[in-house]
């Protein structure tokens, strides 16, 4: 607030009201928002799905969807009322003084325009002529730190990456040289090491030009390792605003307290600890309670809770809308520790799935694209193993493959308990077919929508035990009761179900013939964090009594870390790396992992840190090492000429690459010292 | 979000097209049941009173053999609401079977059908339809039959598009997983969902069959006389619409208000499903 | 400042079609192209001489006398086995003889040649006014979105959609041509008239055309507007402070108008088949009103002729309208 006694802030709302219209009714999205932005601050706006987030950042540029208004309140950027311009003065506030970037950059970018004539027509409006416009898209394009921004002003967007279109849609936004910069979700379903490279180069630029930043995420980590301030959105309204590290610290308000529990954090593990939960779900859009929104969900309620709205007030250094902010630091954590031992893998006799020499060639117009190059894996009855790498590393194919839904190239082979498991799921034994199931990753698509849940549990019960009649009936009750669904649910079809709903429907599908594999595929990535608690303890419980063994794939580290016993690293089809989860995060461990894990913005806010990967990318050779063109400690000569060999790093833990162990040890510390409570 | 909240605040506007087009249809449709019971018989012809204009004993005049052209018109409704919804079914069967093997099965067999949709949508119904009708001799059941083969083309490109959509949704996969055989995935796992996009096609359909069977008609190849079909009656009064537009006017008339409600009707059914 | 290299993996970059890829590809649509030749002029054979089963007996009517029905059968050739038939009607299309009229004992190809020019005329002139019309109507009407300019435009434009051109044309008829007088009735003009009054005498026929393609084409280039409205790049064009005026013409009509101009070959085909009604009714002497003439004396020869070009017209014209459409499309070009 200091700023603004010299100049006016950034941004600053003033109880804002959005309402979108929909089926004849004014459903309110933002119920009284407040906050500002100083000039040259970064803030971060955080919540879960539904909770108006990117209504704020819409409404501030007065480019709300169809259908929504700014019922009241105002919004003043640098001082002046958005709401008061007229046509040119909006347009002249869009191009000089506000910009905005969005989720899904391909999409921003029109697809029948290249790259250059994009960007040209920015500099244009602001005066430029023709070649003067386009030397300033060179220099913005550089300015993003694209290689070669003479090649990309001639591409057009399918041409582009989705790391190297956010680039050039934030080019454009910053071209302008705009006072505020809105950012919502920007590195949302980009891989974890472009997302390290792009916030690091949000975080860069606004140090650079002093713009002023407002950051939307629904990622806790992001906003940690970007931003100084952070506001905690719930159901439209501010529930605790203030700087980032006292937030994170010691929040003041139970949601954020809630939302800060649920996360899967650095020594917790579904052997000792269940994670907390956020009981209830999120109120109905335009369902108005008299009292705080968060009452129903929040074990410090009261009576005055339930009647009255708490208003947002300055305690402890921040600010928090809670009746009780005093108490909230004695939130009981309810007791998490498991108490009884959690089983450990058997490995006793033989491993429950193995997969030895699997390969699998796609052709892509008749040229060969190497998915998988050969892999080598068993999973032991009762063990998670986590599966991660980045998108184009070919874990879905290795599932589709253990599946039996694709076809591997022939010479690989895949044994359950010892006996071969033939390749295409046709082929196998009514046994193998129940043994290995799958949990998809979005329940959504992964329910018959017009199907009840009866049909589609009873259809998944009778194919896989052959139970018919009342004894069907009973195993899809067992089933629903062990995924905690009541029965009346039963009649429901998925669209009438909220997402944490459907996909405890899909577990219990995929547990029907009581498996002893389950493929679970990204299975709480289209989740919000609260909701992929629960649903991270439902397969911890239902492994702890159904020893069933697990294949996690997973981007998310944070969620790898928590449930898998063992972890395996793929990169462009080749296992790099295989261990137990503590020694793999523990180091020694490859450099791709490491890699992998410096990308994982932390909860620790330490601001934004430098991704590691130097090296000039491009394609790997065919028999080297194929992290060697990226790797920051590739050997010349070596790594790229000759095929990693196996280094023993431990007992059970096995490292594919050309540096000793010694190396290795070396240069995977720097990680551990920013203690890595990961977060995706 | 739960979707409950959207489905119990459905209230929008009256459908107003809906409406007209479903009163408009169902008078046609009380015309082609009722039929002879509502007028005086409309095959017999007044030869002393041909293409007279209206009177109190012919309220919209007489065609050139003096039969009642409002009675010609009530009854004339029927033939063409028998032959244009059996096409219409025909089509919508067949496509619909066609376009679910294509969809799913790939490779040489979908190929096969694509082509075959495809040559079949390259020349205009009306041309097709003359060429077959020519060897096969115009009657009802060959018209029936005929815009019925036609139309499955259309019918089943989409319901292929449809199923092309489904097939790769996880719902497949996870049924695949549990080895439900073929024909149960296609039948009672995706045909629920392309049920729409079929039920959508056929109600445009049947707009269209009105249109190509009256267009038929016109031409001497769909339904053949005495019928008092409006297509017909048209054909059989153009050459003369010097000396009498009515037995012209009033039989177009009447398929433009046919035409437009079927596809009123359609349309408010499908805005009424999208909702 | 140093350029930093991108996460992620590197993903197998496209080295652009080496000469062979090239090849295939021209080739590719040509080869699909004569597929759809063959199969197209299987079907006609099949509609034409294999369905009616005894093309003598067609001919010659139910009560004619056998033997007659046979000494023709035998004439007509069409005594020999299906495949002999059919092989011949290739081979004889192969060498550019489209066979004799049975009616008009003429070359089928010379008076197909006189009837498709007259029908490009009056399609061309149809397609001419259509074309802009709908494509402006359409536009219109989603820039316009859910306002009265909207519903009315489309509105109208699907209410004469449905109606047949028959019906159309004969209220054309009555009130412009018999109530007002302000064209004639016939669309042949007398003879040795000049351009102007030919296309004069074409403009009543080509309104039915106009009608019944008007409805269609708008509500697709409306569709196409509202999706490029609703895109995430039209938003991004917003918030960059565009002047509207450059916000439609930069970043929304081309992609608004990509899949109605990949459908406009498609639709020219179309038009064919309203020729075959416009034709009769305007008594002009077109390819519509041949093959209607060819029906109605069953002869089969210039009905199995004409059909197949008016298939391969279509065949070409969508052709036509693919290549344009990849031609305004970045993403059709690279591939």
């Amino acid at each position: 607030m200091t700023a603004s006694l010299i100049k006016a802030a950034a941004l600053e709302l003033q109880d804002l009201h959005v309402t979108y219209r929909s089926r004849g009714r004014d459903l309110t999205v933002l119920d009284g928002l407040s906050l500002t932005i100083a000039r040259g601050e970064s803030y971060g706006l955080v919540g879960e799905s539904g909770c108006g987030k990117s209504t704020a950042a819409l409404a501030v540029l007065r480019a709300l969807a169809r259908g929504g208004r700014i019922a009241s309140g105002r919004v003043l950027v640098d001082g002046h009322d958005v709401g008061a311009l007229d046509d040119e003065g909006l347009r002249h506030f869009r191009s000089h003084t506000a910009s905005m970037v969005f989720q899904d950059p391909v999409a921003a970018l029109n697809p029948t325009l290249d790259v250059g004539a994009q960007l040209d027509e920015v500099f244009a409006l602001r005066g430029a002529g023709r070649g003067a416009a386009r030397k300033a898209t060179l220099a913005a394009l550089d300015r993003v730190r694209i290689a070669d921004p003479r090649a990309v002003v001639e591409r057009y967007p399918h041409q582009l990456s989705g790391g190297m279109a956010q680039r050039v849609v934030i080019a454009a936004a910053l071209a302008t040289e705009p006072l505020l910069l809105l950012l919502d979700e920007p590195t949302t379903g980009l891989d974890a090491t472009v997302e390290a490279e792009v916030l690091e180069l949000v975080s860069d630029l606004q140090t650079e030009t002093g713009t002023s930043v407002m950051l939307i995420s629904h990622n806790l980590a992001v906003v940690a390792a970007t931003c100084t301030r952070i506001g905690v959105l719930y159901a439209g309204r501010m529930a605790e605003e203030g700087r980032v590290d006292d937030v994170f610290a010691a929040p003041k308000h139970p949601y954020t307290v809630g939302l800060l529990r649920c996360l899967p954090g650095a020594g917790t593990h579904k052997t000792t600890t269940r994670l907390a939960t956020i009981p209830g779900v999120l109120p109905e859009l335009g369902s108005r309670a008299a009292g705080c929104a968060f009452a129903d969900r929040c074990s410090l309620a009261e009576d005055v809770c339930r009647t009255e709205q708490p208003q947002l007030v300055a305690f402890d250094g921040r600010q928090t809308a809670c009746h009780f902010p005093d108490r909230v630091a004695t939130l009981a954590a309810a007791s998490l520790e498991r108490t009884e031992p959690f089983p450990a893998p058997d490995r006793s006799g033989e491993p429950l799935l193995g997969v030895a020499g699997v390969r699998k060639t796609f052709f892509q117009s008749r040229r060969p694209m190497r998915a998988l190059r050969e892999v080598d894996l068993s999973i032991w009855p009762g063990e998670t193993l986590g599966l991660v790498g980045e998108s184009g590393s070919g874990k879905s194919t290795l599932a589709r493959i253990l599946l039996g839904l694709l076809t591997p190239d022939e010479g690989g082979r895949l044994t359950l308990r010892g006996e071969a498991l033939a390749a295409d799921v046709d082929d196998r034994s009514e046994q193998a077919v129940s043994d290995v199931q799958i949990v998809f990753q979005n329940p959504a698509g992964a329910l018959n929508p017009r199907h009840t849940v009866a049909r589609i549990l009873g259809r998944a019960v009778r194919r896989l035990t052959g139970l018919r009649g009342e004894a069907q009936r009973d195993r899809v009750t067992d089933l629903l009761d062990s995924v905690r669904l009541r029965p009346e649910q039963l009649t429901a079809r998925p669209g009438q179900l909220s997402g944490g709903m459907k996909q405890r429907v899909a577990i219990a599908r995929a547990f029907a013939g009581k498996p002893a594999l389950v493929v679970c595929d990204e299975p709480t990535s289209a989740l919000d964090v609260s909701v992929q608690a629960a649903i991270l303890n439902l397969l911890s419980d239902l492994q702890e009594r159904d020893r069933v063994s697990y294949l996690l794939i997973s981007h998310d580290l944070g969620v790898v870390r928590y449930l898998a016993d063992r972890i395996a690293v793929l990169y462009l089809g080749e296992v790099l790396e295989v261990g137990p989860v503590e020694e793999v995060f523990g180091g020694p461990r490859s450099p791709y992992t490491s890699t992998l894990l410096d990308a994982v913005p932390t909860m620790a806010g330490a601001g934004p840190r430098r991704a590691r990967t130097t090296g000039g990318g491009g394609a790997p050779t065919p028999d080297g090492c194929p992290f060697a063109p990226r790797c920051a400690h590739a050997v010349p000569d070596v790594c790229a000429v000759s095929p990693p060999p196996v280094v023993r790093a431990g007992p059970d833990h096995v490292i594919r690459c050309h540096l000793t162990l010694e190396v290795l040890r070396e240069v995977s510390v720097g990680v551990l010292a920013t203690g890595n409570d990961a977060t995706g | 979000m739960t979707p409950d909240v959207t489905r119990a605040v459905r209230v929008g506007p009256r459908p107003i097209g809906l409406v007209v087009g479903a009163v408009i249809l169902a008078i046609w449709v009380i015309c082609a049941i009722g039929g002879e019971h509502l007028v005086q018989d409309p095959y017999v012809g007044d030869s002393f009173a041909t293409l007279a204009p209206p009177s109190a004993q012919h309220w919209l005049g007489t065609d050139r053999l003096g039969r009642d052209v409002f009675a010609r018109v009530v009854v004339g409704a029927r033939s063409i609401l028998l032959v244009a919804p059996a096409a219409t079914l025909i089509g919508t069967v067949i496509g619909t079977a066609l376009g679910l093997v294509a969809g799913y099965a790939a490779g040489i067999v979908d190929d096969i059908i694509s082509r075959l949709i495809a040559v079949v949508l390259s020349v205009p119904v009306v041309i097709v339809a003359l060429l077959a009708l020519v060897a096969l001799g115009p009657s009802n059941f060959t018209v029936i039959g005929v815009i019925g083969f036609i139309f499955s083309a259309p019918i089943a490109r989409t319901v292929r598009a449809a199923v092309r959509v489904e097939r790769d949704k996880d719902y497949v996969e996870a049924a695949r997983l549990r080895r439900e055989p073929g024909v149960l995935i296609l039948v009672s796992e995706i045909l629920p969902n392309v049920l729409g996009p079929v039920l959508t096609e056929a109600t445009v359909r049947l707009g269209y069959a009105v249109f190509f069977i009256a267009t038929l008609s016109f031409l001497g190849f769909g339904i053949q006389p005495p019928s008092p079909d409006w297509g017909l009656a048209i054909y059989e009064n153009y050459t003369l619409i010097r000396a009498s537009a009515w037995p012209v006017i009033v039989p177009a008339v009447a398929i433009a208000s046919l035409v437009v409600s079927v596809h009123l009707v359609a349309e408010g059914l499908v805005r009424r499903s999208e909702r | 400042m140093t350029a930093v290299s991108l996460g992620g993996p590197p993903r197998l970059a496209d080295p652009g079609p080496p000469p062979r890829r090239l090849l295939r590809r021209l080739l590719r649509p040509v080869v699909l192209f004569v597929i759809n030749l063959l199969l197209l002029s299987a079907l006609v054979f099949f509609g034409a001489e294999v369905l009616p089963g005894n093309i003598g007996r067609l001919l010659l009517g139910r009560t004619a006398d056998p033997r007659s029905v046979d000494v023709l059968n035998h004439e007509l050739g069409t005594d020999r086995p299906i495949v002999v038939r059919y092989l011949s009607f290739l081979d004889g299309l192969l060498h550019g003889d489209l066979g004799t009229s049975l009616a008009l004992r003429q070359p089928n190809s010379d008076l197909l040649g006189a009837a498709l020019l007259n029908s490009v005329k009056l399609a061309a002139l149809a397609f001419v006014i259509v074309v802009p019309l709908a494509l402006l109507g359409g536009v219109v009407a989603a820039l316009r979105r859910d306002t009265w300019v909207d519903r009315t435009i489309i509105g109208i434009g699907v209410a004469l959609t449905v109606l047949p051109e028959f019906v159309t044309g004969l209220i054309l008829i009555l009130v412009l041509s018999l109530g007002l007088k302000l064209f004639p009735v016939t669309a042949t003009p007398p003879p040795g008239s000049g351009a102007l009054t030919q296309l004069y005498y074409l403009v009543l026929p080509a309104l039915p055309l106009v009608i019944v393609l008007f409805g269609y084409l708008a509500k697709l280039a409306r569709a196409g507007t509202i999706t490029a409205l609703d895109s995430d790049y039209h938003r991004t064009a917003v918030l960059k402070g565009l002047p509207g005026r450059v916000i439609v013409t930069r970043h929304v009509l081309r992609n608004a108008l990509l899949p109605t101009v990949s459908v406009l070959g498609t639709q020219a085909g179309y038009l064919i088949g309203g020729l075959v009604v416009v034709e009769i009714l305007f008594n002009y002497r077109g390819i519509g009103s041949l093959i209607f003439m060819a029906a109605q004396s069953k002869d089969i020869p210039l009905l199995e002729v004409g059909v197949l070009t008016v298939g391969v017209a279509y065949m070409l014209l969508s052709a036509l309208s693919d290549v344009v459409a990849g031609l305004l499309d970045p993403r059709v070009r690279s591939r």
